[in-house]
């Protein structure tokens, strides 16, 4: 009854969805129908903006979440609890402080009832293959975080997984650390040195996604599902300044804006409001500074994402938020995998303060709509105050509550800079008065 | 506990002992032949103290502060077991959590030492006519001084253990017993030490006052340094008090720098933090430990023990597991049911109590308790209050010098754990001398052994103070009151704080010694909630004891929810730095 198609398929995910509660009753959706078959041999990629739930479905996969409905199975036996065969490195590492390199390792064959001396081999040997040899009795707190993140390897490693799961590895480590990491695996994984046969990766880095990748699963935000499969021809070692590697990075970014650019609201169907429009906390500072950058040369109003990026220094999802940002309050369009500058952004540049100050406020009452409502209720009300309770509840009608303590947060700072509305944080009360 | 550090090692070279070996060997040994001595003493029969009183000699002062110690050690042996059990239960079962955290939240405020009354009865009935009875009841009145805050220290850290470590944990198969020993407990080690030690040092004042009980008729003297102390004021012999001064001194001493220490350097492994911070405690006598050889070597069959234990594959049997990253939804008919069996047990448990104070108390009984709780109330308020008009602006000057605090701290701190009962016949003799009254001036005893955690924490935290914010303040010309109000004061508050709370907590119990004070014949008595459970204790009279009892929680109760709880919320909030 072995058919050769399934016995190949480490992973079979199936119609998977997976919702939260809310602080309103209703559930929020962050996966929905998501499909993922993974073979022997391939490195698969999910990648995503944050809040598109692709951790979610990496912690569907280890065990640590059930899914709503569908189906997820690991070797053909559906999964309950974290299966056998699967191990996890993390973002953070999760290394034990307390116990030292070699006894972080050994933890995972420890719990397995594995003997110490066959312990004592697989767990040196696995230090040896990462790299880490002459740290054996060092405690993480004395490592850097790549030695760390190396722990981390190896104590996923040294259980022989079948599949590993990798939750955004790379992304706690500085850009240098994180390239020599990322090449050190791919190098052992092209020499067949890792004994693992398949690995998944959670990424936000569309670099990182395509430099190690054989399939890249680009998911959508709100609800996550599975928005492109992209296959990934090129043999490793890949070269960034490849045209072939440029080119798919550039068009992987188009299609990441295409679908960033009507902001979709948390829940369809409040289009008349729109107050429900979750807010990323963006500081006032940088918004006005990546106008100035973005009106200067040598960009002069036009930039190419991934270049942008670059010269800012910053990943994929931050430039996303930033750029936005600044379509939401209409300063700026995002289009294809660019930045362009609008006329009021132009104009923006090259105000002073206070008129900057301006024509922000007069933006954010026009575009944002939670930012008309709150100034309205403040006008209509006799005392001209409000408390914040008033608007976070409606807001939690259609996002998760932390989601909704981002948009207020981000509703206050801009409403500060702008000068619209004073807020009191011990009283989380809102005014109209400002202090003299 | 599986948390020793073993590195490989030959073992031919590591089992020729070298000289730390036969210092440690030597300690080790003492420490064992002393435990069997003072354990051989408790089965003795009752008769046996009355045979062989306590004398004033002083030669015997050894002897007692060894008495006095392993009842120290056999309480916080049973808090940590407690600790483990009633924090390990309240956070991984929510049912058990609607319970069990507001009960020790209550059981914090009650006084320990009206507590007494009853655990003597109870523990004497249990072996009746054998000293085991009274030893336990004493073990057990310092265990309700320790256990609390140890056990809240230890939920906490439970409930706040990382999601990623928790994570890490369940992906690599760890067992239920595996995950409480090797992610659990470590991650909760620093907090429960620090809160082990200011459980000790609470501890020496209720073991001395616990040593020499007088309930109704029965009057038990334990051995001890406290009981000791009670002769010597039933004598009123002063040069006594002052050698039992001397050896609780000695012994607080050698606690500190033979367990506390060593403990302090050996857990500073388990704080959590990714980058080492710079100056982690030392212990000469860890460092002794770990210089030895042969002794490390004939430690390791104990270790694998140890790990061995920590790694049983002990679980949750499947049937009764319920998917365990996020639970189903809570039943809501078995929650329904639990709530109702709460309900109608606590209704049928007030029931009770009214039926058995009714019987023999009046409406004015109530009244009386509670007009003595309110002059108990406004005597620990204008304690706190001088305390810190006069440790505040010491504690600040001590601590911005970093030389002068580095000093300071360990005198402060072993204060605090000095029981200042032992001097309270000091003070009764001036008062008596001077004919003093006692409503007024035995009121500072309350606040005799609590006030230096207001000083100490107040150094801590103007220590921390950061020297950016200091320099900045100077280069403001900010001087004099401006710089007390804007600068300093905020920065300290949420130390002060933490100090405050323990002070004014610590000045609650103790004011069931402090407003009653002997000396020989001489009595004085103090109007007040301590004096009137102190009286009520030596009579025997026990619905009193038990209404005194119920006012005192209640007062301190309100005292911490509406006034430290927003205090300190307020100061966590606004005023910590970094």
């Amino acid at each position: 009854m072995l058919d050769p198609v399934k016995q190949s398929s480490l992973l079979d995910i199936r119609n998977v969805c997976r919702s939260f509660p809310k602080g309103s009753g209703e559930d929020l959706l962050v996966l929905e129908k998501v499909d993922l078959t993974i073979h022997s041999g391939e490195i698969v990629g999910l990648l995503g903006r944050s809040g598109s739930g692709k951790s979610t479905l990496l912690r569907i996969i280890a065990g640590l979440v059930t899914p709503s409905s569908g189906e997820a199975k690991c070797r053909g036996e559906t999964i309950q609890g974290p299966p056998h065969g699967v191990a996890m490195v993390f973002q953070s590492f999760a290394l034990f402080p307390w116990l030292t390199v070699l006894q972080n390792v050994e933890l995972g064959l420890e719990a397995l009832g594995i003997d110490s001396a066959e312990r004592r081999t697989r767990a040196l040997a696995a230090i040896d293959l990462i790299g880490l040899d002459g740290f054996e009795s060092a405690y993480p707190k004395e490592l850097s975080g790549g030695m760390r993140q190396r722990v981390g390897f190896a104590r996923a490693l040294v259980v022989h997984p079948d599949l590993l799961l990798m939750d955004e590895p790379f992304s706690a480590l500085d850009v240098l650390t994180a390239e020599t990491l990322r090449t050190d695996l791919i190098d052992l994984w092209t020499e067949g040195r890792l004994p693992i046969k398949s690995v998944l990766i959670v990424t936000h880095n569309i670099e990182e996604a395509v430099l190690m990748c054989d399939r890249i699963l680009v998911f959508s935000s709100n609800p996550g599902r599975v928005a492109a499969e992209i296959k990934v021809d090129l043999p490793h070692p890949r070269n960034r300044l490849d045209p072939t590697f440029r080119q798919l990075v550039d068009n992987i970014y188009a299609r990441m804006t295409q679908r960033a650019e009507p902001k979709t609201p948390a829940i369809e169907g409040i289009h008349g409001t729109g107050v429900g429009m979750i807010l990323n906390h963006i500081s006032s500072n940088v918004l006005s500074g990546l106008i100035e950058t973005l009106a200067g040369p040598p960009y002069n109003g036009h930039a190419d994402l991934p270049v942008l990026a670059g010269s800012l220094q910053l990943e994929a999802d931050g430039i996303f938020h930033l750029g936005e940002a600044l379509q939401l309050l209409r300063f700026a369009q995002l289009s294809e995998g660019d930045l362009v500058l609008s006329d009021a952004g132009t104009r923006f540049a090259h105000l002073e303060t206070d008129a900057r100050k301006k024509l922000f406020a007069e933006h954010l009452i026009n575009y944002v709509p939670i930012m008309g409502l709150i100034r309205r209720v403040l006008d209509e009300r006799p005392t001209h105050t409000a408390p914040a309770a008033r608007f976070r509840n409606e807001l939690e009608d259609y996002m998760s509550e932390d989601y909704a303590d981002e948009t207020l947060k981000t509703v206050v700072s801009w409403g500060r800079y702008a000068e619209l509305f004073a807020y009191d944080e011990q009283s989380e009360l809102f005014s109209l008065e400002n202090p003299h | 506990m599986a948390l020793q550090d073993i590195r490989p090692a030959a073992l031919g070279q590591a089992l020729r002992p070298n000289i730390w070996d036969i210092v440690a060997l030597i300690l080790v040994t003492g420490a064992m032949v002393l435990i069997v001595y003072g354990g051989e003493q408790t089965t003795a029969p009752l008769s046996a103290l009355d045979v062989a009183p306590v004398s004033l000699d002083p030669a015997n002062l050894p002897a007692y502060a060894l008495r006095t110690t392993m009842r120290m050690l056999l309480a916080i042996v049973c808090s940590i077991i407690f600790t483990f059990i009633y924090a390990a239960l309240a956070a991984k079962s929510r049912r058990a959590e609607m319970v069990l955290i507001p009960l020790l939240d209550i059981l914090q405020s009650v006084p320990i030492l009206g507590f007494l009354t009853f655990t003597v009865v109870f523990f004497m009935n249990l072996f009746p006519g054998r000293v085991l009875g009274a030893e336990l009841a004493c073990v057990f009145a310092i265990f309700t001084s320790q256990a609390w805050n140890m056990t809240f220290s230890m939920y906490q850290s439970m409930r706040n253990v990382p999601k990623d470590l928790e994570e890490a944990s369940q992906s690599f198969h760890l067992s239920g017993w595996q995950r409480f020993w090797r992610l659990d407990v470590p991650f909760a080690m620093p907090g429960l030490i620090w809160n082990t030690m200011m459980s000790m040092s609470g501890g020496w004042f209720f073991v001395v006052a616990s040593e020499a009980i007088t309930v109704g008729n029965t009057t038990v003297t334990l051995p001890g340094i406290g009981s000791y102390v009670a002769l010597g004021i039933q004598k009123q012999n002063l040069p006594a008090i002052g050698y039992a001064i001397l050896t609780m001194l000695l012994v607080i001493i050698a606690y500190d720098q033979l367990l506390f220490r060593p403990l302090v350097a050996w857990a500073d492994k388990f704080r959590f933090e990714q980058t080492s911070s710079g100056n982690a405690p030392t212990s000469w006598m860890l460092d002794l430990f770990r210089r030895t050889r042969a002794l490390r070597a004939l430690s390791l069959p104990f270790s694998a023990l140890n790990k061995a234990v920590s790694n049983l594959q002990i679980s949750v049997p499947d049937s009764l597991k319920i998917a365990s990253a996020e639970k189903r939804p809570p039943s809501r008919i078995v929650d329904g049911i639990w709530l109702a069996l709460i309900v109608t047990s606590t209704s049928y448990a007030a029931f009770e109590i009214y039926l058995y104070l009714s019987a023999t108390l009046s409406p004015s009984d109530v009244l009386t308790a509670v007009g003595d709780g309110l002059i108990t109330l406004a005597r620990v308020v204008v304690l706190i209050a001088l305390a810190t008009l006069i440790w505040v602006p010491i504690g600040v000057w001590i601590g911005l010098r970093p030389k002068l605090a580095e000093r300071m701290q360990p005198l402060a701190q072993f204060l605090a754990a000095f029981p200042a009962n032992l001097a309270f016949p000091v003070f009764v003799v001036v008062i008596v001398r001077y004919g003093l009254n006692a409503n007024v001036w035995l009121s500072p005893l309350m606040i005799l052994g609590t006030q230096w955690y207001i000083l100490f924490n107040v150094i801590a935290g103007a220590s921390a103070f950061p020297s950016d914010l200091r320099e900045a303040a100077s280069s403001l010309h900010l001087k004099g009151w401006r710089w007390w109000v804007k600068v300093v004061l905020p920065g300290i508050f949420p130390y002060y704080i933490t100090g405050a709370i323990t002070a004014s907590g610590g000045s609650w119990n103790a004011s069931i010694v402090a407003e009653v004070a002997k000396l020989g014949q001489c009595h004085l008595t103090a109007t007040g909630l301590g004096a009137y459970i102190a009286t009520a204790t030596e009579n025997g009279d026990f619905p009193r004891v038990v209404l005194g009892i119920a006012i005192m929680c209640i007062l301190v109760t309100l005292f911490n929810r509406l006034l430290w709880r927003p205090l300190y919320a307020f100061g966590e909030r606004r005023l910590r730095l970094g």
